[in-house]
């Protein structure tokens, strides 16, 4: 019998072939759970609010099928083009500014720097912070009448003006300084492992050619950097699409809908308005957002393996 | 080398200077935030009104954080965020734990007992680390609903647990695939079993990255405020959950001091383990975004 049961174990101390029978069942057995709650949590509740994106459900669930239909009322909704622009924007600003912030530190922490520990502890904290604590603190340090803005008029510039967060137009921007003030420091601390991975006899080699110092980064170094480039891309647009915390602390989506993301939007809709169809759909399109980063970036991950 | 003398030029200096200078303003940049809120925290509210942001505290005081502890307004009820800072750890260990060792055995399982397909069970797990948590939050409320925990820590543990394992078994099965193999067949060989191997020689060996994990799911699951918003009660809310609604109660005057008190109870969890174990930290932030 090749299904041996776990008491018949027991008493035979040193089976020759313990990896056939039983043993061999219980990595599959170990795994099971976690496979089934994969399967079940995240898959199929995939499925599931895809079958609720289309059903004209409200406050509770129905299947009452209508097609595509909340699809379309959400191309037609302003709110969802305010939440989509933002994210745009947001999304773009967030992850540029970043890498550029995160790069330039990390390459001048690489000049055999004084307290380089030290300094990398402090640019790299906020990243263990909760976005609820750095969208309160925040929304202190923006507050006009108290804030930053207040202070510099004290010292005697009455006419500087640091309002973004009350101005519609700008209050999206605040958004940005948050979420770079919290995760540039993250930046860094990659592009830094990946300097130090890099090979010194490259830089010696490009500096007896004579290159200046800014020249070999940007010709010799940053080239070797470009897996690091893209898996920072990655991991920040990610960030970004997910962003639901921070906008809920810093501007509550507020003044108005004018820094409403998609992830604020879904929940609106999902859980406050009733618009559980809608809801869904839109959460149905952040998933294709963030499955059109992220297949690019598995499939090049799988590609390196192989060739690694 | 040991007798070079290093001769800067006015120009080397000046760079070098310059260079310092940046990175000083840089962490100024990262650190006043902090500070900022730190002194608010001790300031009495007239303090507030009258000096700027960057004024130290005339009278330091504690009354902000014991009302913002034990007092102040979060929402419908005024008992502060302590009770809901003792939420959030009565979470947060469970789940911590449970996912942690999930994945341990996980990562295990995938790497010394590979079988036919082990490696799309992997793939297929990690697609869990991605998906926008917004695509499951509605059946996920249906379904602890069905299971009767729903608004329970019970049902925010089993919550963390089931979207955490992805991480877990991604770090212990990129640490064990670095583990050779010699020692688990020869132990195999000797007739050990599934556990015992694990038990006596994965686990003994274990400890970076069992550390890499706790500290990765604690801080997660710490500042998680989507799930503990979307299925938590009054009296199960987790502390982020609790801060955001004590900023944004908007009864009487606007107590920043108090708010930013709040924020620093709800932060200092994290940053403690951070002070504490920062390298861990940062290894957990890039497993697998670097490939060494």
């Amino acid at each position: 019998m090749k299904n041996t049961p776990a008491t018949d174990l027991a008493p035979v101390a040193k089976r020759p072939t313990p990896s056939g029978g039983f043993q061999a069942w219980l990595p599959r057995l170990v795994l099971a759970p976690s496979v089934a709650i994969s399967l079940f949590f995240v898959y199929g509740f995939m499925l599931w609010t895809f079958v609720l994106s289309l059903t004209s459900s409200r406050m509770l669930p129905s299947y009452d099928f209508v097609g595509f239909g909340q699809y379309a009322r959400l191309m037609q909704n302003e709110r969802w083009w305010v939440a989509s622009t933002n994210l745009m924007i947001f999304g773009v600003l967030f992850v540029v500014i970043c890498l550029a912030i995160g790069a330039l530190l990390a390459i001048l922490l690489d000049q055999k720097i004084r307290q380089e520990g030290a300094l990398r502890t402090i640019y790299l904290y906020p990243m263990a912070l909760s976005f609820i604590v750095t969208g309160v603190v925040w929304k202190w340090l923006l507050n006009p009448q108290l804030g930053i803005q207040a202070m510099v008029q004290s010292w005697g510039f009455e006419s500087f003006r640091f309002d973004w967060i009350t101005d519609p137009d700008m209050a999206i921007y605040t958004l940005v300084i948050a979420a770079v003030w919290q995760a540039s420091g993250f930046v860094m601390a990659l592009f830094l492992a990946g300097l130090r991975g890099i090979d010194d006899s490259i830089i010696k080699a490009a500096q007896l050619d004579g290159a200046s110092l800014p020249r070999i980064y940007l010709r010799v170094v940053m080239p070797c950097l470009r897996p690091v480039v893209f898996s920072a891309v990655m991991i920040l647009a990610h960030i970004a699409i997910k962003s639901f915390d921070l906008v809920v602390a810093l501007t509550g989506g507020g003044p108005g809908y004018a820094t409403d993301l998609p992830a604020t939007f879904m929940y609106a809709h999902a859980f406050t308005r009733a618009q559980i169809g809608l809801g869904s759909a839109s959460a149905m399109l952040m998933l294709g957002g963030v499955l059109a980063i992220l297949i690019p970036y598995l499939y090049s991950e799988l590609r390196s393996r192989k060739h690694g | 080398m040991a007798n070079v003398i290093r001769r800067q030029t006015p120009a080397a200096r000046l760079s070098r200077g310059l260079l310092y200078g940046v990175l000083i303003l840089a962490a100024l940049f990262y650190i006043l935030p902090l500070v900022v809120m730190l002194m608010t925290s001790v300031k009495p509210l007239s303090e507030i009104s009258a000096g700027s942001l960057l004024s130290l505290p005339q009278n330091p005081t504690l009354a902000p954080w014991t009302k913002a502890w034990g007092e102040a307004c979060t929402g419908m009820r005024c008992d502060g965020v302590g009770g809901y800072f003792w939420n959030s750890f009565a979470i947060v260990i469970p789940a911590v734990l449970i996912s942690t060792t999930i994945g341990a055995l996980n990562g295990y399982a995938l790497t010394k007992w590979r079988f036919k397909g082990s490696e799309l069970v992997f793939a297929l797990m990690l697609f869990g680390c991605f998906i926008p948590f917004q695509v499951v939050l509605l059946p996920m409320a249906q379904t602890l609903g069905w299971l009767g925990i729903s608004s329970s820590r019970a049902g925010l543990i089993l919550v963390h647990v089931v979207f955490g394992i992805a991480f877990t078994t991604l770090f212990f099965r990129n640490f064990y695939v670095g583990i050779p193999n010699e020692l688990v067949s020869a132990a195999k060989l000797d007739g050990a079993g599934f556990f015992r191997i694990f038990w006596r020689i994965l686990l003994p060996v274990s400890a970076p990255i069992i550390v890499v994990s706790v500290i990765w799911q604690f801080t997660q699951i710490w500042n998680d405020f989507l799930f503990g918003v979307a299925f938590s009660a009054h009296n199960t809310q987790p502390v982020t959950v609790a801060l955001n609604n004590l900023v944004n109660t908007s009864t009487g005057v606007r107590e920043y001091n108090v708010d930013m008190a709040a924020a620093m109870i709800a932060a200092l969890p994290t940053l403690v383990v951070y002070v504490l174990a920062g390298k861990y930290f940062v290894r957990g932030l890039t497993a697998g975004s670097v490939k060494g």
